[in-house]
């Protein structure tokens, strides 16, 4: 109790207070920039807590990186264009609604089950912390490679299109992540003689290609779509606590989901994002609304991903393993505030991680009065002339991917997959996936290929250990399903037109 | 475009002072630095080295009374910001910080960049790896370890904690070389970094970490894992109870990552002065002091010329240790 108590008395100091409204605002406003992701939010911080206090400090970490995932949802809301990895499972459809009129309610949808979401991981970190470190430590690569396996299958979960077309692009973006030396052999591959390409292809530049300069071109090449109904924007919170209701058990699902993936090691809120969406679909009374601007799959993916964000903490902060590259960073700056990551955090410092729990609480609270005003001046874009926004959100385009490694061939990358990215489009292939197989690409075969050399070349683990057993039971099963009902329902069709014809004979 | 032009100009115009007559150019040696420095980080925002380029440039900015602007040069696996401090006007107000990668790359036939294309100005940091075994591993001591792999059947134990070709992987090959050992004998597991490698040591998936103990700290306290040894001349004073291999098992083998302050090539030596002593005060600062203490990084000096013949040693050992694994190109 004392302990709780002296967390209050560090959090409510002027310095820390001020240091997690200023970040805040920062956080939401380079979210919701097109390029600019929660990651890069959080390493442009690091310089800034050089000269703050260790609690101020993480503070300053832990506010921004939630904002900036929140804030991400509200430029793929109002222009599909997705402000971080982790919204762009769920673009199409908060866009969806946005076309249907509803971008207040999809708006309020991303901020208020953000923000439940954030608790809800906070709970688990407060809660659950060993316990839930214990199963994340358990996880060999093995068990990477069935999680890493699930999230491909996803590709075909999400996409409105054919199938076919949604696993072409996967794979696609499984060649992308093929580029470069990053791979376990670290052979340099697919890189003709190009020192750029030898760090391979980065998620980010990939996502804003395909999602803000394709959607730039396709507003050149069409006209003016007819302007959407002018009208003051609603009230944003309304008809959230309906929601709340209805999807109630969406919403939970969501959050256990988003806490499980955020807690493991390397798998952060992008993954969470994708499997939530796609089980939201799979487990949906009503999966066919979806993709029409159907608000279910914003509740389970917007909690998912925030949920993740707190959970993956309970690693950094017990064993130093980064949950994210956003806790990455932050264990670099806990070692430098002398909040060295280890059990002893927990026992001998016990003040200072109850000062960390009250933060990650108001950061989810503030995130709802502080998003709110956020919404309304970003809702100017769709009043705003298109030709005023497009040529803005190509500048921004440029200067996010430039400004992530001042380096100009990611601009040039950026462009490409501009092009790539409409021309996909045009012919019905989803570029989500394309997404999705870069960012799970490399996690993918790493895992494949470490598990072969460890197991000296036995596939036999993959089935052996425990967890990794259930994780290909899952994969396999639902490989497997889609399959099993097709033939059940050509069997049962069979057998139905034959009877019907005996009936008639 | 115009910052190339800018610069070009002020490189000229070095040039023409560095011509002129004696006196003109005391003078403007004297007025060095005039105007704001850039310090390029071939790596990204947040990690270590980008951690040491800031506090760093933060420091010689009150040394030189000029501003030293941080710039993150990524891509391309580190090549892509070596290079771009290496092509730098050598006017001395481009500098960068240059890592250990500098002498693995070229043996890889990534670049053909090595050492030698750079003024070295000083070194500020070295880190000897570690012996990390999980804390359920049956091997208790740096004896019992190398009794075991020196036992066992090549290719049965596995280790692991960066890429394949990777600093830590040549710091085994190399280990294992001295002790008589063929380079693979310990198998390589390639993993993204060290702290992946460590929880697959916990994990059960991998036998041994060799990596910096900095990097394995945080699963030493929490008491998962265990330093056995350290692949350095003499102990850590950061970690006084870690021994060295030559103390234990008689295998004098060490090896380390270190990162330093580097300019271009033709850097006027006067300038290369002045920056050395700044970093040279820098490094002996309490606020650096303090800063490598909590992130545990480990404290190294070295000048110009020591630095210099720090990156050629290493690059030497690389070399060797890239060939015995076939791993080098060239």
């Amino acid at each position: 109790m004392k302990d709780i108590l002296e967390g209050f008395a560090l959090v409510a100091q002027f310095d820390v207070l001020l240091a997690i409204l200023a970040s805040a605002v920062y956080g939401l406003v380079v979210g919701s920039l097109p390029g600019l992701s929660a990651t890069m939010a959080t390493a442009l911080l690091v310089p800034v807590t050089f000269y703050l206090s260790p609690i101020a400090a993480v503070a300053t970490i832990i506010t921004a990186s939630a904002m900036a995932i929140f804030s991400g949802d509200i430029p793929g809301c109002l222009l599909r264009i997705p402000g971080t990895p982790a919204s762009a499972a769920y673009t199409d459809e908060a866009y969806a609604m946005t076309r249907k009129g509803q971008a207040e309610l999809a708006l309020g949808t991303g901020l208020w089950f953000s923000a439940l979401g954030g608790i809800a991981g906070t709970l688990s970190l407060v809660v659950m912390a060993p316990l839930l470190a214990e199963l994340a430590l358990n996880f060999s690569s093995f068990e990477y490679f069935w999680l890493a396996a699930l999230g491909l299958m996803c590709a075909t979960l999400v996409a409105r299109s054919s199938p076919v077309k949604a696993i072409a692009s996967m794979l696609g973006g499984l060649l992308v992540s093929c580029v470069g030396m990053e791979n376990p052999a670290g052979a340099p591959r697919f890189v003709f003689g190009i020192t750029d390409l030898l760090g391979g292809i980065e998620p980010l530049p990939a996502l804003v290609g395909v999602f803000a300069v394709s959607e730039v071109m396709r507003a050149m090449a069409a006209a003016e779509p007819p302007p959407l109904p002018r009208r003051r924007f609603g009230p944003i919170m309304a008809g959230q606590w309906e929601l709340t209701k209805r999807y109630q058990k969406p919403m939970w699902r969501g959050n256990v989901v988003g806490i499980i993936i955020g807690v493991l090691p390397g798998a952060g809120a992008d993954m969470a994002a994708w499997v939530s969406y796609a089980m939201s679909k799979r487990f949906s009374k009503e999966p066919e609304k979806f993709g029409t601007g159907h608000p279910e799959g914003l509740v389970e993916a917007g909690a998912s991903n925030n949920a993740s964000l707190a959970s993956g903490w309970v690693p950094s902060l017990l064993f130093g393993v980064p949950g994210d590259t956003i806790t990455a960073i932050a264990i670099g700056v806990l070692y430098m505030k002398g909040l060295n990551p280890g059990p002893t955090l927990f026992t001998e410092r016990a003040s200072s991680m109850y000062a960390l729990y009250i933060i990650f609480a108001l950061a989810n609270i503030i995130m709802i009065p502080l998003g709110i005003v956020m919404i309304r001046l970003a809702a100017g874009v769709l009043r705003a002339p298109r030709a005023a926004v497009m040529p803005v959100v190509l500048l921004l385009c440029a200067i996010g991917s430039y400004a992530t490694g001042n380096n100009l061939f990611s601009v040039l990358l950026v462009a490409g997959f501009g092009v790539l990215g409409y021309g996909m489009e045009r012919c019905g292939y989803p570029v989500a996936a394309l997404v999705l197989g870069i960012v799970m690409g490399s996690m993918f075969e790493q895992t494949f290929v470490t598990s072969l050399i460890k197991s000296d070349g036995s596939i036999l683990p993959f089935f052996e250990r425990p967890v990794s057993a259930v994780l290909a039971a899952i994969t396999l099963g639902a490989l497997l399903w889609p399959l099993g009902v097709w033939a059940w329902r050509r069997f049962a069709r069979s057998s139905g037109s034959r009877k019907a014809r005996q009936l008639v004979g | 475009m115009a910052h190339s032009t800018r610069r070009g100009l002020a490189g000229l115009a070095t040039a023409a002072l560095a011509h002129s007559a004696t006196l003109r150019q005391a003078q403007a040696q004297a007025r060095y630095p005039s105007r704001p420095l850039q310090m390029i980080v071939p790596w990204g925002a947040g990690g270590g080295t980008d951690a040491t380029a800031r506090i760093v440039a933060a420091l010689l900015e009150k040394e030189l009374k000029q501003p030293v602007n941080v710039v993150n040069r990524t891509g391309g696996s580190g090549v892509v910001g070596h290079a771009a401090i290496a092509s730098a006007q050598p006017d001395g107000y481009t500098i960068g910080i240059i890592t250990v990668e500098i002498a693995m790359m070229h043996w890889q036939g990534l670049t053909e960049l090595t050492y030698a294309n750079y003024t070295p100005l000083g070194l500020v940091n070295r880190d000897a790896p570690g012996i990390q075994v999980s804390s359920a591993s049956p091997y208790k001591d740096i004896t019992a370890l190398a009794e075991a792999i020196k036992a066992s059947p090549p290719g049965r134990l596995k280790a692991s904690g960066t890429g394949q070709g990777g600093i830590w992987h040549l710091a085994l090959v190399g280990w294992l070389q001295a002790m008589g050992l063929k380079p693979d004998h310990v198998r390589w597991v390639p993993s993204n970094g060290a702290a992946p490698g460590m929880q697959d040591l916990v994990a059960g998936g991998v036998d041994i970490v060799p990596c910096s103990i900095p990097e394995a700290r945080a699963m030493i306290d929490a008491g998962r894992a265990r330093s056995l040894a350290i692949m350095a001349p003499a102990r850590d004073p950061q970690f006084p109870d870690i021994p060295t291999l030559k103390e234990t098992i008689g295998v004098d083998y060490s090896t380390a990552v270190w990162r330093g302050i580097g300019a271009p090539l033709r850097l006027p030596a006067e300038q290369a002065a002045t920056l050395t002593a700044a970093l040279k005060r820098v490094y002996e600062s309490a606020e650096y002091k303090d800063f490598m203490r909590s992130r545990g990084f480990g404290m190294d000096w070295a000048d110009g010329a020591g630095f210099r013949s720090v990156m050629a040693e290493t690059d030497k050992a690389m070399g060797e240790a890239m060939r015995a694994a076939g791993l080098a190109k060239t």
